[in-house]
């Protein structure tokens, strides 16, 4: 069984079909591509997938549960995590404490025992700290626990935001064109990286992306989207090589 | 790395506390000695109540990041209706500590409800539209409880809007709310070391709430709302939860106030609008989301006017330019640029003697 199966979704804002007749197959494991020209409607299957939007059409299966038309915390809650195209962190909060924001659900105690400092309170923050730590170790973010969120660099404001959503424990891992605004070296250890959360993590990861480099470096499989419907998809090289791809997006 | 994060943070909470009971302590000795004159002695308590509304309106504003302006209205709420229950139970329960104990909680109980009563409609809003709705909701609290006619008989509670008359109370029954007139003969079990108390309890309850998991959820909301869910956490109740609690020491401060005066009025310039500004105004020049800040700019803006009596007529020109001072300081780039170098001239000096 696919981990995530999407069938027929569609949403409508108005009179424009933002995404129409939109079909997705991602088995356990494997590293997607989403691509496509701006406006394709990349970002709006994003956050159909979390709940963001409520598809017109179609339905959404993760696992086998069928999550379409559930509010963003519970799909989380079922298992997918996302990072955002334009980075949002809690820029106020330290580097450890936007981690253990995302491992909230995992380490309950009731605010009474948070604001009594009963000895559960002690307990599990320290186990918070710890897997938090461990996570930012994974994305050599460790020395840097102690900084404001927003005095990190670009590009370790990407990673952390990747290792906020792991930290969720989700089933499905979204990134939203996540080596956006980085130079070539920095894209090349967002790659390294990518596949480590695969490898490690046994991750299952869809990402958007619009640097053909890194896409077809690390994606299995790619679906190419056009005008909110889907232009073609298959293994990552015969993709590209579509002429029908070629013409609507990469160019001769 | 994190112990060293942690402990500087225990660190930095305790010399709070110790700063408020430092003040304590010093005032106390004052008092003994007879150094302190009445008019002062008269502000210690109203002093003890608006530490705790500048605490507690900190977690909304602050913390929570809604702007509201109707923090008078729960603190309202939690004069009331402790006056009420001190009121009629002044006779059961002759013992002033354990009467008073239960009217805190109840002022404060009750405050908390109006908070998710209120918190549920009005939190869906943000920024400036939810500023009008609380500071409406305030307002509205203020003018029922200015028609409410409350009297009790051997049969019960009796309630009005029109006077004391259309009670129809037996005899021997009591008007406890006679509309505009308030409440009389709260009795008068307010000092100041139960205020030093409610702070130092209002301090633990929102310090501790701040660095629990709670108190990270408020913040990634405040910060980033869109983020927050998408790492599964659910922003209506942690943002009815901070403004609930910021609700009920609201009301712990009302029991406070109403304890303190032997007529409770529900007034504009104690309940209304006012009083809602002037909460605000400490936590802006206390520094939005600083605790300690609240305590001190309390403190510093409640004493000033006093402290200025003497200058008559230029005390508010004073005060007014105090304030302005206070905001181009800690707000503008010029004033931060100067902080910064008298924070380094301290670091130098610190290292030069080490």
């Amino acid at each position: 069984m696919a981990l995530l199966e999407v069938k027929n979704l569609g949403i409508s804002f108005g009179g424009l079909r933002a995404v129409d007749d939109f079909n997705l197959t991602i088995e356990q494991g494997e590293l997607y591509g989403l691509i496509g020209p701006n406006g394709a409607g990349k970002t709006t299957i994003f956050n159909l997938l979390t709940g963001v939007y409520k598809p017109t059409d179609g339905y959404i299966m993760l696992d086998g549960e069928n999550i379409t038309g559930k509010k963003t915390t519970e799909i989380n809650r079922h298992g997918i995590a996302r990072t955002f195209q334009n980075i949002r962190l809690f820029s106020e909060l330290s580097v450890l404490d936007n981690v253990k924001v995302g491992l909230h659900n995992h380490y309950p105690y009731s605010a009474l025992t948070g604001i009594l400092r009963l000895p559960k309170y002690f307990r599990v923050e320290k186990e918070m700290n710890e897997k938090a730590m461990e996570l930012l170790k994974v994305f050599g973010l460790d020395k840097e626990a102690d900084y404001k969120a927003s005095n990190l660099p670009y590009g370790q404001q990407r990673k952390l935001e990747i290792a906020r959503a792991l930290a969720t424990g989700p089933k499905l891992l979204l990134l939203d064109e996540p080596a956006a605004g980085m130079n070539p070296n920095e894209t090349q250890e967002l790659m390294k990286t990518i596949r480590f959360v695969r490898d490690e993590f046994h991750m299952t990861i869809l990402l958007i992306e619009h640097d053909m480099k890194l896409v077809s470096g690390i994606c299995e499989r790619l679906t190419v989207l056009n005008f909110g419907q889907v232009l073609t998809e298959g293994e990552t090289t015969a993709v590209l090589h579509d002429p029908k791809v070629i013409a609507a997006y990469l160019g001769e | 790395m994190k112990t060293r994060n942690l402990s500087k943070l225990t660190k930095s909470n305790f010399i709070t506390y110790g700063i408020v009971i430092a003040a304590y302590i010093i005032v106390e000795i004052f008092l003994r000695a007879g150094m302190v004159s009445s008019l002062l002695e008269g502000l210690l308590v109203p002093l003890c109540m608006y530490v705790i509304l500048a605490v507690s309106l900190n977690l909304t504003v602050g913390i929570s990041g809604e702007l509201s302006l109707g923090h008078a209205g729960f603190m309202c709420v939690g004069a009331f209706s402790s006056a009420i229950f001190s009121k009629c139970m002044e006779t059961v329960l002759p013992v002033a500590g354990i009467r008073f104990f239960l009217a805190i909680l109840i002022g404060t109980a009750f405050a908390a409800l109006f908070g998710v009563l209120i918190g549920i409609p009005v939190l869906r809003l943000k920024g400036d539209y939810l500023a009008i709705v609380t500071l409406a909701f305030g307002e509205i609290i203020k003018n029922v409880v200015n028609v409410v006619f409350l009297g009790r008989d051997s049969r019960g509670f009796h309630i009005s809007t029109k006077d004391s008359i259309s009670l129809g109370l037996e005899k021997g029954g009591e008007v406890i709310i006679k509309g505009p007139q308030g409440i009389t003969g709260t009795p008068k079990d307010s000092t100041f070391l139960i205020g030093v108390i409610l702070i130092l309890i209002t301090l633990f309850v929102v310090i501790n709430l701040i660095n629990s998991r709670t108190g990270r959820a408020i913040m990634a909301i405040r910060d980033n709302r869109i983020a927050a869910e998408s790492v599964g956490i659910s922003v209506t109740k942690y943002k009815l939860l901070a403004f609930s609690v910021s609700a009920a020491l609201a009301g712990t401060a009302g029991v406070l106030y109403a304890h303190n005066l032997s007529t409770l009025t529900a007034l504009p310039k104690n309940f209304g609008y006012n009083m809602s500004i002037t909460i605000l105004v400490f936590v802006v020049l206390g520094g939005i989301g600083n605790i300690r800040g609240s305590v001190i700019a309390a403190v510093v803006l409640t004493l000033l006017p006093e402290l200025l009596r003497s200058l008559n007529d230029y005390r508010m020109l004073i005060y007014a330019i105090i304030l302005i001072v206070t905001m181009i300081f800690t707000s503008s780039p010029g004033g931060r640029e100067i902080q910064e170098r008298i924070k380094l001239f301290f670091k130098k000096k610190k290292t030069k003697e080490a």
